[in-house]
């Protein structure tokens, strides 16, 4: 293979891909990866797709910016960013991690159904939209129309939150630190218990941040748009 | 002679006045009655009901003088049909050019789509997974699955779409382009709920964007991941539903699509508003013309694949339809008529039962049902009821949508051949002629005995 150095076992492989194709780096991670540990991906140069749809428990490092859908359909593997992610980063992740060291575009972790997704960064419009399980930890602030419709799961931003957080909320649980510009419909701040102080706190653990867990308001949904109802003001 | 007595006619005086409103018929009284009733737009299943132009308004220019048909018994014409050969590894291969439309499991009872899984291996052609997934009964009893990718993404995941043969990317449907999906909380069913990750008995509402991408632009992008996650191999489908179909299928086309999907406003629901229904999308007919123009005019029509659905009931349809120029047709109505949507009994344990009782529950009758939404389907078809459901078993009801298949196929083959077709891809605008004006305007097909199409220019 073109541009790839192996060591000794369990071995680490590079890629470069100014010289391969997202295809190839695609290709080999889907195969059989028993034998390898990590993955380093060279320029980047925001490339789309990279490590799409994984199914192993890999480290696959990316030197740089990732285009669209990094880590899309993320299952077991540990992938670190190190530049900024595009729209959708971790997009449907069914488990395994992915630290994003930059900012995230947006659809954050879009529609994830399981995993950790990190950004340090901030994230931009809709993060954790749809979400369906899974865990995202905003270490700056968080876009509009973050939690949009969000399912399951749980959504920390250690910043702040634009317009319209949480809007048509289900049972994702939101934890903001920083201010919240405004609330979507049917999402309400909730009082914290002593189960959200230690989800928070272990969540801020997993992330590596060090921040106490009681700087933090509670977001949820006042589930009255669970049933459809012709009584209720019509604008929305 | 004595006379005889002349009965006296009835005075016009007397006569119960029946004069009907055009504007103000049976169906806008009951609308208004309904909203004053009740305050709520109503909800219902199937497609639009009322008169529309479509594949009644063609006809075909059988053979004659000037044209050589084939023999019905000894002259083979050809039915396989390929799809998707513009950039995937493993295009999809069908026998027919009849596929079963997406319809969810939640929508449908597992049951159901074991039943079309069977019907459709036994065919050689696809079924299609819908707005809740995609269960194991389908992908084991389905030769070749077509696995949709929907703004809800409910049940969305990398091993099911590893495991489907065909990925569709649902942008809208017919019966409500700019709608999400939607169920209501009586079919969201602990199974069903499960498989969403939603709250059992909540009214669900799918989103009608997707969360990750946007325009067209994105769209292009979007496609490209979806093959990257599957090594290339599968074909990507578009859906659209019907409203600007030219620019839609030349956005589709430059996106990335392998094959686009066409659902016209005759397409079906489980769960609509009624104004979506009948009121928004156009004419599966009018359809079909503007997807076929823009691939022409891309010239790609030998490369990108277009299916259409929207009311696809008989073999006439689906010979009109391949005649205009699409590859290939997707059925959904009519697929659950053939199981026993409607019908006035449904089979059980080798036995015929009368369902009519069930439907006077629903406030309706045999052959006037729509009430998918209520998950009360009196033959077990739309429901999630653990009784009702058993009113389809899975042998029968594949055996009657194979059946009701192989019909389609055999007509359309039998038309191909009284066009002078060896294979039925190769019927063509000119072997047909329409009976309306709108028609003809609408499908580019010259008015019955004249050579006019109204809006084209005689050349």
């Amino acid at each position: 293979m073109v541009g790839v150095t192996r060591e000794s076992a369990p071995s680490s492989v590079k890629f470069d891909l100014r010289k391969q194709s997202v295809s190839e780096l695609n290709q080999f991670l889907h195969g059989d990866l028993t034998h390898v540990a990590t993955v380093r991906v060279e320029n980047p140069d925001g490339a789309h797709s990279i490590a799409v749809a994984i199914d192993a428990p890999v480290r696959i490092e990316i030197a740089g910016h990732a285009g669209y859908y990094a880590a899309a359909m993320n299952q077991q593997a540990t992938v670190v960013i190190e530049g900024n992610a595009g729209p959708g980063v971790a997009e449907n992740m069914m488990s395994g991690r992915v630290e994003v060291a930059g900012f995230a575009s947006g659809g954050a972790g879009a529609s994830a159904h399981g995993g950790f997704l990190v950004i340090r960064g901030d994230a931009g419009l809709r993060c954790g939209i749809s979400l369906k399980g899974g865990d995202i930890v905003v270490v700056g602030d968080v876009g509009s129309f973050s939690a949009f419709m969000a399912q399951a799961g749980r959504i920390v931003i250690c910043g702040d939150a634009a317009e319209g957080l949480g809007d048509s909320i289900y049972e994702a649980i939101l934890y903001v630190r920083g201010d919240i510009r405004s609330l979507g419909a049917d999402a309400v701040v909730q009082p914290m218990t002593a189960e959200d102080i230690a989800a928070v706190t272990s969540l801020l653990a997993a992330a590596g941040i060090d921040a106490s867990a009681r700087e933090f308001k509670r977001v949820g949904s006042a589930r009255k748009l669970y049933h459809w109802n012709a009584d209720a003001k019509q604008e929305y | 002679m004595a006379t005889r007595p002349v009965p006296e006619m009835p005075s016009a005086r007397d006569a119960v006045q029946r004069e009907e409103s055009a504007l103000y018929d049976r169906r806008i009284l009951d609308y208004i009655e309904r909203a004053a009733a009740t305050g709520l737009y109503e909800i219902r299943g199937l497609g639009a009901k009322r008169r529309l132009p479509h594949f009644d308004d063609l006809v075909f220019l059988g053979a004659s003088l000037s044209r050589y048909p084939l023999e019905g018994y000894r002259e083979k014409c050809t039915t396989r049909t390929i799809l998707g050969t513009r950039f995937a590894k493993k295009p999809i291969e069908l026998d027919i050019p009849i596929t079963i439309a997406g319809m969810s499991f939640g929508s449908l009872s597992a049951r159901v789509k074991e039943a079309l899984g069977r019907a459709a291996t036994a065919l050689g052609t696809s079924t299609t997974t819908g707005d809740g997934g995609m269960t194991q009964e389908e992908r084991a009893s389905s030769k070749t699955l077509v696995y949709q990718c929907l703004p809800s993404r409910y049940g969305f995941n990398p091993d099911d779409l590893r495991k489907a043969d065909a990925i569709e990317i649902v942008i809208g449907q017919g019966a409500k382009p700019g709608g999400g999906g939607m169920l209501l909380g009586q079919k969201v069913s602990s199974r069903v709920a499960k498989m969403r990750t939603l709250p059992e008995g909540i009214d669900q509402r799918s989103a009608c964007r997707h969360p990750d991408w946007t325009g067209p632009d994105d769209l292009a992008i979007k496609i490209k991941e979806l093959r990257e996650a599957t090594d290339w191999e599968k074909p990507i489908y578009v859906k659209i539903g019907a409203t600007r179909v030219f620019h839609d299928v030349k956005l589709c086309v430059h996106a990335g699509a392998d094959v686009i999907v066409v659902d016209g406003m005759q397409g079906g629901t489980a769960a609509t508003q009624l104004a979506f229904i009948e009121h928004v999308g156009i004419p599966t007919l009018a359809a079909v013309r503007q997807a076929v123009e823009a691939l022409e005019e891309l010239n790609v029509k030998e490369k990108v694949q277009l299916i259409v659905s929207g009311g696809v009931r008989t073999g006439a349809d689906v010979a009109k339809a391949l005649a205009l120029g699409a590859d290939a047709v997707s059925i959904g109505q009519g697929i659950l008529m053939a199981l026993g949507c409607n019908s006035d009994s449904y089979v059980q344990g080798g036995k015929h039962y009368s369902a009519e009782a069930d439907y006077r529950l629903l406030k309706t009758a045999s052959g006037y049902c729509h009430h998918c939404h209520t998950g009360r389907c009196p033959v077990g078809v739309t429901t999630q009821d653990p009784v009702l459901e058993q009113r389809l078993e899975p042998e029968v009801g594949a055996r009657r949508v194979s059946n009701y298949l192989k019909t389609l196929n055999m007509e359309l083959t039998m038309i191909a051949r009284a066009c002078g077709k060896q294979n039925v891809h190769h019927l063509e605008r000119e072997d047909l002629a329409a009976l309306t004006i709108e028609a003809a305007a609408m499908s580019g097909v010259p008015l019955a005995g004249t050579s006019w199409i109204p809006g084209v220019q005689p050349t």
